[in-house]
């Protein structure tokens, strides 16, 4: 099981980079962590003539939260981030520990598993949750693409095939707001089977603030519920109505079967997880985000 | 084509020439004869071949042996003291049986390194999931759940003395 | 004898190394001018070879060779094959069997996914699998058998056409009236159970290297297997060489479970290349190819039926069985055989009937792995006795107790014979004794209290039970060789080989207790035909009994000699001769105290004076087991439901176990923790998975799904002990026992855990998925 040959670049600026993607004709991909392509590589799943490899990128390796946006670069690793978030993001803290094992997260960078877009991974959910944006850097220059225009199909996305995303930005949920996740996976640090992401706010009188839902292993793409976010937002939050947008938000998904789930299963589990996840966020509402 | 990289492995530092498409796993075994680190899936769900880069443990099969130039390297063969002797946590899996056939153990041990270091007074749950990026097939886990239990005491400095 | 080293948890001995990262695996080999093999496989799982195209391949520069069938066609003689019918059991049973030998290359049909098309050898593994990719092979595609009942239908395609049907193996045994007794019953359950394909994935995938010499025409072939001398039977055959110019090496093997019992095409596809090229090849299986072609395992189902009185009192079982054998029945009456031998385990029951059906589907081939035929057939068995608990309205641990064997049944006849032909006959144990144990350790009150409290807070705990018991260290023999160095060290051959169960420990205890001499003093030398000329090889949970008691009997006849010769010495009467600690005494002389290198060297001629014995510190014996002992143990599994998301937890696992005298405590529990792993592996997560066109689903770790650290809880054990009397240790086989009952344990526990929605468990494994599935439509 080894991976065919390639060429292998490790540009040293940005520009470099982009020139050596735009340079590949499509047959190039980019080496960040390595930890989803490194495998599709040695199965000959992937058959790149061109690895482009960004780790010696200068200014990329940068954890930066500020005005209420939380920008993190293209090589910041998954675990950086987990380490960062111990005593500042009980959320991505918690969504971190379900993304593979410390070998894994120790070298996959959170961009990286961004832009990979496996609809079953856990961070392109969040990104879609927390109103996200996906930095990109072309021949053409630097684009802002929102999260919810990013995720087109399993494994594609809006990013061209010279482009280079440099960073992802979250809006980090408002103070006082709540965040619940939760997935079922076969196994510790496995793929979701299904999961679900939810921040909510309560407003002054007692209703909710804007409320946020996202799905992972629901679709093709992470699926965000705005429906169901709308159904609540502004709404005294009662357990019946929250089973109620819960519902209605998973009844709107089209997940797919594959040997470890039906789709009916995960249409059914949706349903109970963004139930959790809501009752969750409810709970915190007031606590660390 | 070929790509010059110079890594250090085990404090000892190395020049080689090595094709993009070899691991940082097949590099180690074959051009440096580092049998330890093993190699059991090459997709990187079981963890056998885990070694530190720069101190943090990754999966060796999942990087290239390219991307290592100007790195630091730690192999099994780098864990345990010159004069002989076994690291406390190796002492610790031979002490609690926290191996059967061996082949996953170095990565398991590698990654034990890591852990300790970051959390030396680790729970029971705490070590099972470090433990979960490991597949052992043999042992169940318990006995390396002890073993690393039996580590952390061993490793843990001796408590203050009293005036 | 003292035992100061049996029953010790002396630690082991071949750890240091494996930590330091020095053992030494086949792929840790490497020879000067050595090439790498990798291979063509199938992507069909039937098919008609049409054309074999290599030149493309051969064209790549660093590729040596591109190797078809017709290029290797003398060596390609059918594999070996396993598990013919042994006279005692073809004189009780009406046995019809039809085995055909695979070929360790397609020669113009392939027979299911992974089968081997081409080999081609090259610098390196990568160039190799680059000309692997330009092999091109025209398919021509037949008719597939991806399900094990349809394809055992009068109307399926039929795999051999010269069979007539797909039906390998078919026999009914039984004994007692069970058409009686289950018209007599006044409860009567029956259901199908299937028990899914999974595997044992070693670690260490598999791998072979072979070096021919052409000096003295001898070939070395270091390979991964469990059964070293089985392969060198095969290369025999094949080569048609002398056994003693074949050595086949296992070194250090990263688990084996019975996956690497197996006979191989690999075996001898590596030699021959090596013949053919002339040049060492190494081939090092990936995990891609393990999964379609390393030996597959269970995948079988039951129709079965069990009849009791009111009070639980148990009547009659009534089984039919399908094994869905893969496409070769290379092992025989092997696995039906023990699925039928295992069927009632602990129970009383006084009439059986069961028919088999051994069925060639167009898949990997079905070989044993840890339990065999056990782990299906006592989920099989321990599923219905649960169904019977609910239908009679009884505690499953109380419709046990009425039915469990006890040590006042012992020897207790089942009135069919064993898989070797001789009487199934228990040796020794207590079953009910084994379940009370195992109700005690768990406090079985509580746990039945504690479930009902949980269930008003709308949690859904289960409690399920399993019993098992088991043949082990089948015969009919395995051999040791004990010879003592001129210091008085021993070098312990033996025919069994090891794969991480400890043997360089448990070996050299009993030896060093046999000789009197120190644990250290002993080298255990497994796995190399070089070694020993005759071995059977490690599975089947038989190493401790017949290899411990070869290597037991070896050293009491060197002993024998050391005494000999130190009377001669000492000038005193054998029978005042000790030995011990390394040194011999005569008895009530201290002072006499003698090192062994004194007595061997007084026993070595000089010019001056012959030795005062014969210079032979040297026995072999090979111990003869005509039948097995059984083993025992109970199962307790607990699990939590999540009936919102279907996600079953396991929160306690408990064994209570028999495997009579203990050669060392920790190795034997390691043993267990990592047989019930396994099997709580069958019991949640893996399955090997075709689609209906016998296309395999699961090509990688992330769709086969070992159980991590995460899924398993800490394992409890009860030991009992009963020792067998068929060897001279009371030892009992306790290799793959852990194994055996999780799945049934697990299943039971699930079923109990929602038995207020009527939930009914038929197959594993009970991922989230199948488990909600049970709960219906609410």
């Amino acid at each position: 099981m080894k991976p065919a040959p390639f060429e292998y670049a490790a540009p040293r600026s940005l520009d470099e980079a982009v020139g050596a993607l735009a340079g590949g004709g499509g047959d190039a991909k980019v080496l960040a962590g390595g930890q989803s392509l490194i495998p599709m590589l040695a199965l000959r799943l992937a058959r790149p003539t061109l690895l482009v490899d960004i780790n010696r990128l200068p200014g990329l390796d940068g954890i930066r939260e500020a005005s209420g946006m939380l920008e993190i670069g293209a090589l910041v690793r998954q675990r950086a981030l987990e380490r960062w978030a111990v005593s500042r993001s009980p959320l991505f803290a918690e969504v971190l520990r379900h993304v593979a094992h410390p070998p894994i997260r120790n070298r996959g960078t959170v961009v990286g598993n961004v832009v990979h877009a496996d609809p079953a991974s856990e961070l392109p959910a969040v990104l879609l949750c927390l109103e996200g944006v996906v930095v990109a850097r072309g021949p053409r220059g630097e684009r802002m693409i929102p999260a919810d225009r990013f995720y087109r199909a399993p494994l594609t996305t809006a990013l061209g095939p010279d482009e280079l995303a440099t960073a992802v930005r979250f809006t980090l949920p408002p103070a006082g707001a709540g965040w619940g996740f939760a997935e079922v996976s076969r196994r510790h640090g496995d793929f979701a089977l299904v999961g679900a992401v939810a921040v909510l706010a309560r407003d002054g009188n007692g209703t909710l603030g804007p409320a946020r839902l996202a799905f992972f292993g629901a679709g093709g793409t992470p699926v965000r519920a705005t429906a169901a976010e709308q159904a609540l937002t502004g709404q005294a939050p009662t357990p019946e109505r929250i089973r109620e947008a819960a519902r209605a938000a998973a009844a709107g998904l089209s997940p797919d079967g594959d040997i470890h789930a039906t789709a009916a299963y995960r249409r059914r589990v949706a349903a109970t997880l963004a139930e959790r996840t809501l009752t969750a966020a409810l709970g915190r509402c007031g606590g660390p985000r | 084509m070929t790509h010059s990289i110079r890594v250090t492995v085990n404090g000892q530092e190395h020049a080689r020439a090595v094709e993009p498409r070899q691991t940082l796993a097949d590099f180690l075994r074959e051009d440096l004869d580092l049998t330890g680190t093993h190699v059991g899936c090459e997709h990187g769900v079981c963890g056998a071949c885990t070694v530190l880069l720069d101190d943090e443990p990754v999966r060796a099969c999942l990087m290239l042996a390219v991307q290592a130039d100007g790195h630091r390297i730690t192999t099994i063969e780098g864990v345990a003291p010159a004069d002989g002797g076994l690291h406390p946590i190796q002492e610790a899996f031979w002490a609690r049986h926290g191996l059967q056939c061996g082949y996953c153990t170095p990565g398991i041990v590698m990654s034990t390194c890591a852990f300790l270091r970051e959390r030396p007074q680790p729970s029971r749950e705490e070590i099972r999931e470090m433990l979960a990026g490991h597949l052992c097939r043999c042992t169940g886990y318990h006995f390396i759940v002890e073993a690393i239990e039996a580590a952390a005491r061993a490793l843990a400095p001796p408590p203050p003395r009293r005036p | 004898m003292g035992a100061k080293y049996f029953g010790a948890s002396v630690r082991r001995r071949e750890d240091p190394r494996y930590l330091r990262g020095e053992g030494r695996f086949v792929d840790d080999i490497k020879l000067p001018g050595m090439l790498h093999a990798a291979f063509v496989r199938s992507p069909y799982a039937h098919a008609r070879i049409t054309a074999i195209r290599t030149e493309p391949a051969r064209a790549l520069p660093g590729v040596a060779h591109v190797y078809t069938f017709a290029d290797l066609e003398r060596w390609m003689k059918p594999l070996p094959l396993f598990g013919a019918i042994p006279p005692g059991l073809s004189a009780r049973v009406a046995v019809t069997m039809r085995q055909v030998g695979q070929l360790a290359m397609c020669r113009d049909e392939v027979r299911h996914v992974g089968e081997i098309v081409a080999m081609v050898l090259a610098g390196s593994r990568a160039l190799a699998e680059d000309a692997a990719e330009r092999v091109q092979v025209d398919y021509e595609p037949l008719p597939v058998l991806a399900d094990v009942i349809a394809a055992a239908q009068p109307d399926a395609p039929v795999l051999y056409p010269e069979w007539g049907d797909n039906i390998a193996l078919s026999f009914r045994t039984g004994f007692g009236d069970a058409e009686a007794g289950l018209r007599e019953a006044h409860v009567r359950v029956r259901e199908r159970f299937t028990i899914p394909r999974y595997v044992g994935m070693p670690i260490e995938t598999r791998g072979v290297i072979a070096q021919w010499d052409p000096r003295d025409g001898t070939l070395t072939s270091w390979n991964g297997t469990q059964v070293v001398h089985f392969v060198q039977q095969g290369l025999v055959a094949a080569l048609g060489l002398p056994p003693h110019k074949i050595r086949v090496i296992a070194p250090d093997v990263g688990g084996g479970f019975g996956t690497k019992a197996n006979g191989y095409p690999e075996d001898l596809l590596i030699p021959a290349a090596a013949i053919a090229s002339r040049r060492p090849v190494k081939w090092i299986e990936d995990r891609r190819e393990h999964m379609m072609g390393s030996a597959h395992a269970r995948a079988q189902v039951h129709d079965i039926e069990i009849g009791a009185r009111r009070d639980g009192t148990m009547l009659a079982v009534r089984d039919r069985i399908w094994v869905d054998l893969g496409a070769y029945n290379s092992w025989g009456i092997v696995l039906p055989y023990n699925t039928v031998a295992h069927l009632l385990g602990p129970h009383r029951v006084p009439s059986l009937d069961v028919e088999c059906l051994g069925v060639v589907t167009t898949k990997t081939p079905n070989a044993p792995y840890r339990g065999a035929g056990r782990p299906e057939t006592v989920f099989a068995m321990d599923r219905i006795v649960d169904r019977l608990a609910r239908a009679l309205g009884m505690d499953p641990a109380d419709l046990r107790r009425r039915n469990y064997l006890t040590e006042a049944d012992m020897p207790y006849e089942l009135h069919i014979p064993y898989r070797d032909g001789n009487p199934l006959v228990y040796d020794s144990g207590d079953f009910r004794a084994g379940l009370e144990a195992a109700l005690a350790a768990v406090d079985y009150p509580a746990l039945r209290a504690e479930q009902a409290r949980l269930r008003e807070q709308g949690i859904h705990r289960g409690i399920g039970i399993s019993g098992y018991v088991e043949g082990t260290a089948i015969g009919p023999y395995e051999g040791a060789t004990v010879r003592l160095d001129p210091s008085g060290h021993a070098v312990v051959a033996t025919g069994a080989c090891c794969q991480g169960q400890g043997h360089e420990t448990s070996f050299a205890q009993i030896a060093a207790d046999a000789l009197g001499i120190p644990l250290e003093w002993v080298t255990v030398v497994g796995g190399d035909t070089a070694a020993i000329p005759f071995g059977v090889g490690t599975f089947a949970s038989r190493s401790a009994v017949n290899a411990g008691s070869s290597i037991h009997e070896a050293s009491g006849r060197v002993r024998d000699k050391i005494v000999a010769a130190a009377a001669a010495l000492l000038e005193a009467s054998p029978a005042d001769i000790e030995v011990s600690d390394g040194a011999v005494s005569v008895r009530g002389a201290p002072g006499s105290a003698t090192p062994l290198a004194a007595v061997i060297r007084a026993a070595t001629p000089t010019f001056a004076r012959p030795g005062v014995t014969e210079l032979d510190f040297e026995a072999t014996v090979y111990h003869h087991q005509p039948t097995v002992t059984y083993t025992s143990a109970v199962h307790v599994a607990v699990v939590d439901v999540d009936t919102g998301t279907g996600a079953v937890t396991l929160r306690r696992y408990l064994v209570a176990h028999d495997c009579g005298k203990i050669i060392n405590p920790v190795i034997v529990e390691g043993q267990i923790h990592g047989g019930v792993a396994q099997g709580v592996g069958g019991g949640l997560l893996e399955e090997m998975v075709y689609d209906e066109q016998a296309q395999l689903l699961t090509g990688t770790f992330m769709d086969y799904l070992v159980p991590t650290a995460m899924e398993l809880p800490d394992i409890e054990t009860v030991h009992l002990e009963y020792p067998s009397p068929r060897n001279p240790l009371g030892m009992k086989g306790i290799g793959e026992g852990g194994a055996i009952s999780p799945p049934a344990a697990i299943a039971n526990a699930v079923e109990d855990a929602l038995a207020s929605f009527g939930a009914k468990v038929t197959r594993t494994p009970l991922g989230p998925s199948v488990v909600l599935g049970l709960l219906g439509e609410s």
